[in-house]
Formats: C-alpha cells, sequence, structure tokens
C-alpha cells in the first residue's frame, strides 16, 4: 500500500521534529535544532533494517519516492516565495554581507572536504 | 461562462492545487528553454529557479508584501506548496536510499562544517557591519548573525535587544545569502568539488541556509541532496546558540 510508505514518512518528521524541538529545549534555545536532519537518520537506519518484518514492498516504497521526486517542483514553489525584493532593496550592506559570506563559505568547501578524506578512502568516494 | 474573476477565485480556492499546476508549466518551460536555448548547458531545474525568484521578485513589487509571488491572490498556493512543511517533508523523503555508510564516513566533518561554516559567515558579516560604519556590539553581532542565516539574524537581534532596522538589515543580508547560493551552487559546484556525498555534507554545513542549500544542490545534482540538507538542519540551531552568546562576547570584547 502506497499509504504506507508515506506514513513512514510522516512518522520520521514528526518524531525527528520533536526530538529537535526537545534538543533546542535543552540548549535553552526556542529553535528546532536538527530536527529535519533527525528524521533523515530515523529514515535511512528504517529503510537499512535488515529485518524482513520491516521490509517495505515495492508499492509502499514508491509512496515515499513520490515525495522525493516532489523534491524540485517545492523547491521551485519555495523559490517563488522568497522575499527577493526586501533582499535587494535593503542597501549594500546586506547584499555584501551576504555575498562575501557566500563566498566566502564556498572557498573553504575544498579546504574542509580535504580534512575527513582519509588516503586510502580517497579514490572509493568519487 | 466564466469571468476573470470567477477563474482567481477558483484559483484562490483550489491554491494547492493551482501551484501544482503552475510549477508544472514553469518546470515544463525550464526544461524546453535548457534544451532548446542554453543546449543543455544549464540544468532545466536551476533555470526553474531562477524564474521562480525572478517572479518573486516582480510579485513583491507588484504587492509589497514579503512572500514573494505568493502574496498575489491566484499564486497564493504556491506559500503552501513552497511552505516549510512540505519542503522538509520532501528533504526527508530525499534520504530514503541515502548511503548510510557515507553518511558514517563524512559524519564528523560534516558536524565540524556546520560550527566553522556559523563562524565564517558570522565574522564576514561582523566585519562588513563594521566597515560600514556600525559600533556597537549588539548591532555587528546581529547583522553578522544574519550573515548565517535570516533566522539566526533575528533571533539574536532580539535576544540582545538590537533596534528593528538592524534586524531588518540582518534577515535581508541572510535572504541575499540564500538566493545567492540557490543561483551560484551549480556555477561552482565543479571547481569546489561538489560531486560526492563527502562534500555535499560540508557544502550543507557550511552554507547552512536550507532553502539556499535545497535549490542549491537540486540545480546541481538531485542525488547529492540528502547529504546537504542533514547538516544544513543543524546550521541554524548551532547559529541561535552561538550567535547571541559566546560570538556576542568576542565580538563586545573586540569593541571594547
Amino acid at each position: 500500500m502506497i499509504v504506507y510508505g508515506v506514513a513512514l514518512l510522516s512518522f520520521c518528521m514528526l518524531l525527528g521534529t520533536y526530538a529537535g524541538n526537545l534538543l533546542g529545549g535543552l540548549l535553552g534555545l526556542e529553535a528546532n535544532v536538527g530536527g529535519v536532519g533527525i528524521a533523515m537518520l530515523l529514515l535511512i537506519l528504517l529503510s537499512n533494517l535488515s529485518s524482513k518484518k520491516f521490509r517495505l514492498n515495492a508499492v509502499s516504497e514508491s509512496g515515499i519516492y513520490f515525495w522525493s521526486a516532489m523534491y524540485i517542483p517545492i523547491v521551485v514553489a519555495m523559490a517563488a516565495k522568497q522575499n527577493v525584493l526586501a533582499a535587494l532593496s535593503s542597501g549594500w550592506l546586506a547584499v555584501v554581507a551576504g555575498a562575501l559570506a557566500v563566498a566566502v563559505s564556498f572557498a573553504a568547501i575544498p579546504l574542509i572536504s580535504r580534512l575527513g578524506v582519509d588516503d586510502n578512502t580517497d579514490s572509493e568516494t568519487q | 461562462m466564466m469571468d476573470d474573476s470567477m477563474w482567481v477565485e477558483l484559483l484562490v480556492d483550489k491554491g494547492l492545487v493551482a501551484a501544482f499546476l503552475f510549477v508544472g508549466l514553469i518546470t515544463w518551460l525550464s526544461y524546453w528553454l535548457s534544451k532548446h536555448v542554453t543546449r543543455g548547458y544549464v540544468h532545466g531545474s536551476a533555470i526553474a529557479i531562477a524564474i521562480g525568484l525572478g517572479l518573486a521578485y516582480l510579485g513583491g513589487l507588484y504587492t509589497g508584501g514579503n512572500k514573494g509571488l505568493a502574496d498575489i491572490a491566484m499564486f497564493s498556493g504556491l506559500a503552501v506548496l513552497g511552505g516549510s512543511m512540505l519542503r522538509d517533508f520532501a528533504i526527508i523523503a530525499t534520504a530514503y536510499g541515502a548511503d548510510l555508510t557515507a553518511i558514517k564516513k563524512a559524519g564528523w566533518v560534516g558536524a565540524l562544517s556546520v560550527v566553522i561554516g556559523v563562524v565564517l559567515s558570522f565574522v564576514v558579516g561582523a566585519l562588513v557591519a563594521y566597515a560600514f560604519g556600525y559600533r556597537d556590539a549588539v548591532a555587528i553581532t546581529t547583522i553578522g548573525a544574519g550573515a548565517a542565516t535570516y533566522i539566526v539574524g533575528p533571533v539574536t537581534g532580539t535576544a540582545l535587544g538590537a533596534s528593528s532596522e538592524v534586524i531588518a538589515l540582518s534577515i535581508a543580508a541572510g535572504l541575499v545569502k540564500s538566493i545567492l547560493v540557490m543561483i551560484c551552487t551549480p556555477w561552482v559546484a565543479n571547481s569546489i568539488g561538489l560531486n560526492n556525498p563527502q562534500s555535499a555534507m560540508v557544502y550543507g554545513g557550511l552554507m547552512g541556509t536550507t532553502s539556499g542549500v535545497a535549490g542549491g544542490l537540486a540545480a546541481t545534482d538531485p542525488k547529492l541532496v540528502p547529504y546537504g540538507a542533514m547538516t544544513a538542519t543543524f546550521y541554524t540551531g548551532v547559529g541561535c546558540l552561538l550567535a547571541p552568546s559566546l560570538l556576542f562576547l568576542i565580538v563586545r570584547t573586540v569593541i571594547g
């Protein structure tokens, strides 16, 4: 049943968001810390369980793949509802600060990626 | 016969469904442009996201609101389809089938990159604020936090009691960052080695803006989405933790 996949996805999101709120509370923040990331890990762990009882069949999986494929259309809708006008009309300080932050962060990616690659795993990860 | 206002009413009433159609049309147009105008050089998703941002700008001009095109009644369903609930739902779905060993291997670098990313963006934002003449620690910290994400900025500004003008600037800095990440990622992906799960995790951690990372990776390589999104989701929390506390104290010490 397709709905099993969708329901599993919902379960992961709700539990992850709850855990993220809990984590935020523990840190004294009124913010969700990593809720989406926790939900993703949960979904990956559940989908990697080898237990035969917990295996989704292909039809159920398609309920998850549908939402995975809707990701780009959703991102397009998200782009269309951004406050682009405010971003561009608040003056140079905001534009310069945002642009430099992006430039510096991009520049740091190759440096930090290299940190994590052991010499012997370098070729595997490509 | 339906007249115009009845069509608008229908599109408002069935907003989410109308948004499916609208995004479908943008996507079709974008892939057509990608194939026939850019000869495949610019990916269809990248064009679709750019069109979305362009329309959001026009929507802002037209309505004066803060939700881009979604402030125009007949496009209001875009706010539902592109809102954080469905966005997060779809992001989580992309994790299905992701490679657990790749995540384990890059886990600690990913975590490290979140902290480095927050501090890097904060320092850049704070320096720019200083260069533009700000001399009080609260304003500099708030603008630095905004350069992290447009959520960290106002959270920090509110906690420290910054003026609404400074908070608005911090949000704008975060918005600029998020939009630039969406647009620039596919262009720089090759030169920064953004082509494997590990660098995608570092990318998500360094950039941090969930919408920027979501859009940037969608336009670069959708297979990398789960890895980048996973680390990016911790960024705002870490930013809200560090900016009003440790980073503020450092700024106050430096400014004197």
